[in-house]
């Protein structure tokens, strides 16, 4: 074990009892280290576990015993488009928002707006996802009345402003935007990190050959933080896929699988649709709800470990 | 909220345990009777259930310990389904529930009441649900059932629509979309507003009666509070909600038999009278089949009823004692005033009260 190496070293110079005090603080601590990593598993195998065995009785049933009616994958499955669909607005909207911020506390500001702008940004983070949502509801819902009523009139064309526009902005396109301010902080403090870590010789050799600065961050800086910036976003994914209260308080929830962003009629997300059904479910429809929850996690699942191989391409081919 | 539901029953027992053990220890030191104090009761009980009831269950508490200061009652408003479950499991000593109990769920609250005659279901809250809505220059908008279904399907997509026009011959209508406003979230409020609807206009409400808004494309909100704050910050809007919290918006009246009906509490106590009530699994249960399409003169039938259930036995006296004196104060013509003033509900009548009376007598008996 590498770890033993240093305390080699200090037996030399050290008396032997102080040595066999740090023998044992090592032992100790490479005990608890291995326990915690056993606990990880042990806890999200025990989730897994949780799931199945009580989403199993939702996942067996007849299918005309699943709410709805039509069985339990046509149940599950506009709540994970929605899902999805909310993410991906929080994903488009809040990464390149929480890039730009990176670039600009890094490079850009003077160092004293810098540290005072990054503590601002991480303070996103500590707002409670319910106060987002009273936010979403009471503020910028009727906000984007005017905004979305013009998307419908200029770019009613595409689908996903096709309109009817609410009069109260409760739609995706409200709830995709407080998710993405959500994701900000996350993702901006693991970039800036990464981006302040970028080699000073990379940064001073691009200047040197007569970059502007634009230029030195997209040839050095950007490759250079790229694995990072797909991780960041990986963290970020997560959140917005699995944010419950905002969501449930925002988004107006009475509509199939569509595309259409500004209407009253949006699919619900899984996590919101656990929160909104299960205080007055009861029986079957329970197993349904926790089958629900399974699918999320395998979703997660799934978006984690294309993002891990998204990362480990990305290193391989930098290389 | 994420809790597991059995881990959520292993706390309610956890809690009835240690209540149990507080009563126990209550009236440890005076062997001879119980442990009450003149009329005033002592000890503590838990029930959970029903959310639509929360406003009245915490005016209820809070009046019943202040007229017994030794006592602790206390309400989880965690819903329904959640309060059937945690009765029919043994978890609490009384529940609240909008809907009452059937099928399964009704076999095991016999079991742990000890059989069909010890179970209570007593309908102690009944609450007008308004149709509310927010409509510039409309103050007193008149519906008939069908127009009013028509609406809530979207199938009448404009405020001057003939039929609307039709039930209110004196008002101007605008030429403004209409926004139909639901719950997003699974509720007691929805499943009685379906029942009304399917109940008054079969013929266009044709989906199933459930907890749970079918109809695609309108606007849906959470909870009481969301759907009220989607129709003040909309226009054109209308929705359902408990008539108590809706004040600063237009309520409509609806069409009964000749006349139209607003959502007073006197209006909506009478539903009750004019309504059979369903066969009996036993004889304290005191459950009714709504008769939504009554046409009795100054009947208000969009109302949500929901009911207490007790047990006649509880393994402890002094529990049983502090349940009757509960449900005894929730029957009262005080009690039902209370809820009235705290949650907007409809007291029940006298004639009610007399029948229910001889259940909450039973109780410990």
């Amino acid at each position: 074990m590498s770890t033993a190496e240093p305390s080699d070293k200090i037996a030399l110079t050290g008396g032997s009892r102080r040595d066999r005090m740090r023998r044992m603080g090592d032992q100790v601590f490479s005990g608890l280290a291995l326990g915690s990593g056993v606990l990880i598993l042990v806890a999200l195998s025990g989730v897994a576990l949780f799931l199945l065995i009580q989403g199993w009785p939702a996942l067996t049933a007849d299918p005309s015993q699943i709410p709805g009616g039509d069985g339990f994958v046509n149940y599950v499955a506009p709540l994970a488009f929605g899902t999805i669909l909310s993410s991906a607005i929080a994903v488009l909207v809040g990464i390149p928002m929480a890039i730009a911020v990176s670039l600009f506390i890094v490079f850009y500001a003077p160092k004293r707006i810098a540290q005072t702008l990054g503590a601002f940004v991480d303070l996103l983070a500590a707002i409670p996802s319910i106060v987002y949502g009273l936010w979403g509801v009471a503020v910028l819902g009727p906000a984007m009345v005017g905004l979305q009523g013009w998307l419908e009139g200029h770019l009613g064309f595409l689908p996903f402003f096709k309109g009817p526009v609410t009069t109260t902005g409760r739609t995706m396109f409200t709830a995709g935007l407080v998710l993405g301010v959500m994701i900000l902080p996350i993702v901006s403090a693991v970039t800036r990190e990464v981006f302040s870590q970028t080699p000073r010789k990379l940064i001073e050799g691009a200047l040197a050959l007569g970059a502007t600065r634009w230029e030195m961050i997209r040839m050095t800086v950007l490759p250079f933080g790229r694995s990072a910036i797909v991780g960041a976003s990986m963290l970020g994914l997560g959140r917005a896929l699995g944010e419950t209260m905002a969501v449930a308080l925002i988004l107006s929830i009475s509509g199939d699988v569509t595309f259409n962003l500004i209407s009253a009629g949006n699919p619900s997300t899984i996590a919101a649709n656990i929160a909104l059904k299960f205080p007055e479910s009861s029986g079957l429809a329970v197993d349904v709800l926790i089958a629900s929850g399974l699918a999320l996690f395998a979703i997660t699942l799934v978006v984690n470990m294309a993002a891990r191989s998204v990362i480990a391409r990305a290193e391989r081919g930098a290389r | 909220m994420a809790l597991p539901r059995r881990r959520r029953v292993a706390l309610a027992l956890v809690a009835t345990t240690l209540t149990l053990g507080t009563i126990a220890a209550g009236c440890g030191d005076d062997n001879s009777s119980s442990s009450s104090s003149g009329s005033g009761l002592s000890g503590s009980i838990a029930g959970a259930g029903a959310s639509s009831q929360a406003a009245a269950q915490e005016a209820w508490i809070a009046g019943f310990q202040t007229n017994n200061p030794d006592a602790t009652v206390s309400y989880d408003p965690i819903g329904s389904g959640g309060g059937r479950e945690q009765f029919t499991s043994g978890g609490t000593v009384f529940g609240g529930t909008d809907a009452h109990l059937k099928d399964e769920e009704l076999t095991k609250a016999q079991d742990i009441c000890g059989g069909p005659d010890n179970l209570l279901e007593l309908p102690v809250y009944v609450s007008p649900i308004a149709v509310a809505y927010n409509l510039d220059g409309v103050t007193d908008l008149k519906l008939s059932p069908d127009t009013l279904a028509k609406i809530m399907t979207r199938k009448i997509t404009k405020w001057n629509d003939a039929a609307i026009a039709a039930d209110n011959p004196d008002a101007t209508l605008p030429d403004q979309a209409i926004v139909t406003v639901a719950r997003s979230d699974e509720s007691g409020t929805t499943e009685n507003f379906q029942e009304y609807l399917a109940a008054v206009a079969p013929s266009v409400w044709t989906d199933e009666v459930t907890g749970d808004w079918p109809i695609k494309g309108g606007e849906t909100a959470q909870g009481t509070s969301g759907v009220v704050a989607a129709i003040k910050a909309g226009s054109g809007t209308i929705g359902y909600a408990d008539a108590s919290q809706v004040a600063g918006l237009g309520v409509a009246q609806v069409k009964v038999g000749s006349e139209y009906v607003g959502p007073t509490a006197e209006a909506a106590a009478k539903i009750l009278e004019a309504s059979p009530e369903t066969d009996d699994p036993g004889q304290y249960v005191f459950t009714f089949n709504l008769e939504r399409d009554t046409t009795a003169s100054g009947t208000y039938p969009i109302v949500l009823v929901s009911y207490e259930m007790a047990c006649t036995q509880y393994d402890s006296a002094d529990t049983a004692k502090l349940v009757q004196g509960y449900m005894n104060y929730l029957i009262s013509p005080e009690g039902q005033q209370t809820a009235a003033s705290a949650a907007g509900s409809a007291p029940i009548s006298d004639a009610l009260r007399a029948k229910l009376q001889p259940a909450v007598d039973a109780i410990g008996q």
